[in-house]
């Protein structure tokens, strides 16, 4: 089948696409964006969070079919083309990143947080960040990063 | 179908950074890519006209194969490529210390998952489904599942050489000692799982003149590149390894995984292979924490002085050797804890089994033998009525005391000091527990509890572990350095083969060429075969030993910059020469700018490092086997619903010696990071297997530590010089993984009274419900509990 949606701002269309592959399958082996992970597959871990539709949502859940039509952004559509996301450059500087598989998730998971809760409590970013797995950090600077991103925004940075 | 020529790949670009001197926290040099999602793992590899590959494994832990047919799969539309154990062109076996495991298994299988065929197809789906299409005709026998019973004479031999894989025997002072208080106990630690995020993953691309090129995700370059090597019977400089980004590790990829097979097929097909797991087949895919029983005796006098302990261990090391000699071996070395130990009597055995391979994971064998330790010092202080880190600080060892395996405990060992610390650090708030937010109680979210019924509990625990490879090994890395100048500046170009597994070890390399020869750009290449081996990624040891190859090729670089100062401005200085601001410097005065004294040429130099030698034990267990090693202790705090057995660490303080911080921020990554993993194992973390199958093969069902369960980490850093290291340097990555679970569990037990002598701690044994249920007589009108609920009795 053949699939159209607007990925990152732009029209993209994937041909021959199986009716078993995910938008996770689509995004990564199809139009050239491997940024959303896949760690787990079974919509555990958030590695391969996107927004769908303005939604936050585990891409390797969501069939390549139900993605027709929809506005997807991944982690490759919050940079500019030179300057990083104010939560992209949080987790950089709070050291945040260590192997990186979960990073693209969760910066797209913390993203979605911020939008709906500019000053998130602790407790607030743990709830909101359940659903992201990291087996490298230990999750202490990944909370720093939020909190210094959500600083960030709201020097207007 | 043969491909005219094979497909190439494109370098990654190298983008030189300001890497920062050692001791500076500095940002990773692949930290933006990564926030971009433009880090390329080995699981986003991919080139035009490639092909997918997948592996059938055996759903029986143990059978025999009786024959194997692949011509259904064969003539599948899209399928490029079946092969077999028959199709191996070399050695069909594989295996890190002892070759033992075949590439594809033939006659028998022995554990569930083991590889049997692999296919090569136009679509991921495709080759799936070709798996289904190959016919295996099996025998199935019964699973040895227990290592008691692989060690009983008796039972049917799993390999040739018997089923016993390695046995270590130290005997240290009087084994016949005896003593006034005497405690004992057992002990059991679980199958503990690495489960780094990145699935094992790579792509193999033949170069068309019968070689081929692997770029992968793995610890190890060089063990892989001449296992496969042996494996495809090439030479191995026709092997050529590329590291590709690697999503974590933790020891889970030491062994081989998906490297022949992808070689095989790539080969075979002609044209370039991927393989990449699913986390289902991960869990099939690598070797895990090995599980072990524990049998302990310590004596003391009634001071609290040790006077022995005696331990058995006993570990299950699955179907096939990976490094479970090596494991063993650690295992019995610190068996006893960081204590000063007069008399010890260790056995620890190795068994095979038909349970999943086990080998190296974080703490490689201390991590074990810690919880039942420091359960035991506990437990003997509550017999003498002591306070439980008073009698560790009594009995820690110091430097010039021995070692249970006959090795001087070298300076610094300092034990006592950071028990101290970890005693003496504040104490997290005492938060009410009646009318808390909800979020920050036991069990959290799921919001079960109001707070009635929960208990605070505290807990110590130490442990200590060796630094890099050990017994006799030749333990080395290779690094070179080139300085040159490009576009008017002084550049440095780093190249070794050391696995960047997230630890940051990159990051490190740049910071040490930085310091070492004050040049500000400084670009890390990729790690790749073309230059000799680093060594593993694993035994905390890159900081040191690739770190030490570094430095020493900085030196030898710095050594010819000298060189040609002399030549060219003589030797009359009035001052030392150094090397800073891109500049050689007498003094303080500038002699000349590197961008000027290299115009006509850069400098490089390639060096191979090597720490002092260690030295296998002897036939009584003693030897001076390790080289370096490194303590941490830690101290948890814990709230725990008595009723319903939840959980909520409130905070883990710890203090370790780490001899000189190289990078802040990486060090409390690491410490804070493996604190995780030693929670994961107190509370959640465990393979759960059944009859020799594993149960859980799934992050749905093996539970690993999310943001809500992982608390705060207190933590002071200790900076005692080891003479011996480079910086004085010491490992960092595996210490927090090694005492935090035992601190957490005595905390457990602190807050609720009960024994806990097993890991992970499950909530039935925290609210006392575990165990059998109590037969009654049906009521009238009843039939009773069903007979599978309560065994054929009832």
């Amino acid at each position: 089948m053949k699939l159209e949606c607007k990925v990152n701002g732009e029209n993209r269309e994937a041909d021959g696409v199986r009716e078993g592959e995910s938008l996770l399958y689509i995004l990564r082996e199809r139009l050239d964006l491997p940024g959303s992970k896949n760690a787990c597959e079974q919509g555990e871990c958030g590695s391969c969070s996107v927004y769908m539709d303005g939604m936050l949502v585990c891409s390797c859940l969501v069939l390549a079919g139900q993605a027709e039509g929809r506005e997807i952004v991944t982690v490759e559509g919050l940079a500019d083309e030179n300057e990083l996301h104010p939560v992209q450059k949080s987790f950089i500087e709070a050291g945040a990143v260590q192997c990186g598989f979960c990073t693209p998730g969760l910066i797209v998971a913390t993203h979605d947080l911020l939008e709906r809760n500019a000053k998130p409590s602790d407790v607030e970013i743990r709830e909101a960040l359940a659903g992201n797995l990291c087996r490298c950090t230990g999750y202490e600077k990944i909370l720093d990063a939020v909190k210094l991103a959500a600083a960030k925004n709201g020097n207007g940075a | 179908m043969k491909a005219e020529s094979a497909p190439t790949r494109e370098r990654p670009k190298i983008l030189p950074s300001n890497p920062g001197k050692i001791g500076e926290s500095r940002p990773r040099a692949d930290g933006v890519p990564k926030v971009r999602g433009e880090f390329e793992y080995s699981s986003d590899l991919r080139v035009d006209g490639m092909l997918w590959g997948a592996t059938l494994r055996s759903p029986h832990p143990h059978a025999n194969i009786w024959s194997i047919d692949t011509a259904e799969a064969e003539d599948m539309p899209g399928v490029y490529s079946v092969l077999t154990h028959e199709d191996v062109p070399g050695r069909k076996v594989y295996g890190m210390e002892v070759p033992d495991q075949p590439v594809l298994a033939w006659e028998h299988v022995r554990y569930e998952g083991e590889p049997i065929a692999v296919v090569a197809a136009d679509h991921p789906e495709t080759a799936r489904r070709a798996l289904e299409k190959i016919a295996v005709d099996y025998e199935i026998l019964d699973p040895i599942t227990d290592p008691a019973e692989a060690l009983r004479e008796d039972t049917p031999k799993l390999h040739l050489s018997g089923n016993v894989l390695k046995e270590v025997h130290i005997k240290h002072g009087d084994v016949e000692a005896t003593a006034d208080v005497v405690v004992s106990g057992e002990y059991e630690v679980g199958m503990q799982d690495q489960a780094f995020l990145g699935p094992e993953s790579g792509m193999a691309v033949p170069d068309g003149r019968g070689g081929v090129d692997l770029f992968i995700s793995t610890q190890w370059l060089h063990i892989d590149r001449d296992q496969i090597a042996e494996s495809l019977d090439l030479p191995p400089e026709d092997v050529r390894l590329t590291l590709s980004g690697v999503g974590g590790a933790f020891g889970g990829r030491e062994d081989l995984s998906m490297q022949i097979h992808s070689c095989m097929l790539a080969l075979d097909a002609g044209r370039p292979v991927k393989m990449m797991y699913n986390r289902e087949e991960s869990f099939y895919g690598h070797v895990h924490r090995h599980p072990c029983k524990m049998e302990y005796e310590h004596g003391a006098d009634r001071e609290g002085n040790l006077v022995y302990v005696k331990a058995r261990l006993v570990f299950d090391g699955g179907a096939y050797a990976s490094s479970s000699n090596a494991v063993c071996l650690n295992a019995g070395t610190f068996a006893c804890g960081p204590y000063d130990v007069p008399n010890a009597r260790i056995d620890s055995y190795m068994l095979y089994t038909n349970n999943p391979p086990c080998g190296a994971m974080r703490g490689f064998g201390a991590v074990q033998v810690c919880f039942a330790h420091e359960t035991q010092m506990d437990k003997l202080a509550n017999k003498l009525g002591m306070n439980p880190v008073e009698l560790r600080l009594k009995n820690a060892m110091k430097p010039g005391d021995k070692f249970p395996f006959g090795q001087t405990v070298p300076e610094p060992a300092p034990v006592a000091e950071i028990l101290e610390r970890v005693e003496n650090m504040p104490m997290p708030e005492e938060e009410e527990i009646i009318g808390r937010d909800l979020r920050r109680l036991p069990g959290g979210v799921s919001n079960v509890t109001r707070g009635e019924g929960v208990k605070r509990g505290v807990g110590y625990a130490v442990g200590y572990k060796n630094i890099g490879f050990s017994a006799g090994f030749d333990d080395y890395s290779t690094a070179s350095i080139a300085l040159s100048v490009e576009d008017g500046e002084p550049i440095i170009y780093v190249h070794t083969a050391a696995a960047e597994v997230g630890q940051g070890g990159v990051t490190l390399q740049a910071q040490i060429s930085r310091t070492e020869l004050g040049v500000e750009n400084v670009a890390v290449l990729p790690a790749d075969t073309r230059i000799g081996s680093a060594g593993s990624t694993s035994a905390s040891r890159q900081s040191y030993v690739t770190g030490g190859a570094v430095k020493m090729a900085c030196e030898a670089v710095r050594g010819k910059v000298f060189e040609r100062v002399r030549e060219e401005f003589g030797d009359e200085f009035g001052g030392e020469l150094s090397m800073e601001d891109g500049s050689v410097l007498a003094g303080n005065r500038r002699i000349v700018a590197l961008a000027e004294l290299l115009e006509n040429g850069g400098i490089e130099e390639t060096v191979v490092y090597r720490h002092k030698p260690t030295y296998p034990l002897d036939e009584n267990g003693q030897g001076d086997a390790h080289f370096q090693f490194a303590f941490a202790a830690h101290r948890a705090v814990v709230e725990v619903d008595e009723e319903l057995g939840l959980v909520r660490v409130v905070e883990i303080a710890t203090a370790q010696d780490v001899g000189k911080i190289m990078n802040p921020q990486s060090l409390e990554g690491q410490i804070q990071g493996g604190v995780a993993q030693g929670l994961g194992l107190a509370l959640l973390e465990e393979i759960q297997m059944k009859d020799g199958k594993v149960q859980n093969a799934s992050f749905t069902d093996y539970l690993l530590p999310t943001i809500l369960d992982m608390p705060p980490v207190r933590m002071e850093v200790l900076e005692l010089a080891d003479p011996d290291s480079p910086y004085g340097l010491k490992g960092v990555g595996e210490p927090p993984t090694i005492s935090s679970t035992p601190a957490i569990v005595a905390a457990l037990r602190d807050a609720t009274g009960r024994e806990l002598n097993r890991v992970p701690v499950k909530p039935e044994q925290l609210a006392g419900i575990e165990g059998e249920p109590i037969r009654r007589a049906p009521q009238p009108g009843s039939r009773g509990p069903v007979a599978d609920d309560l065994g054929s009795e009832a």
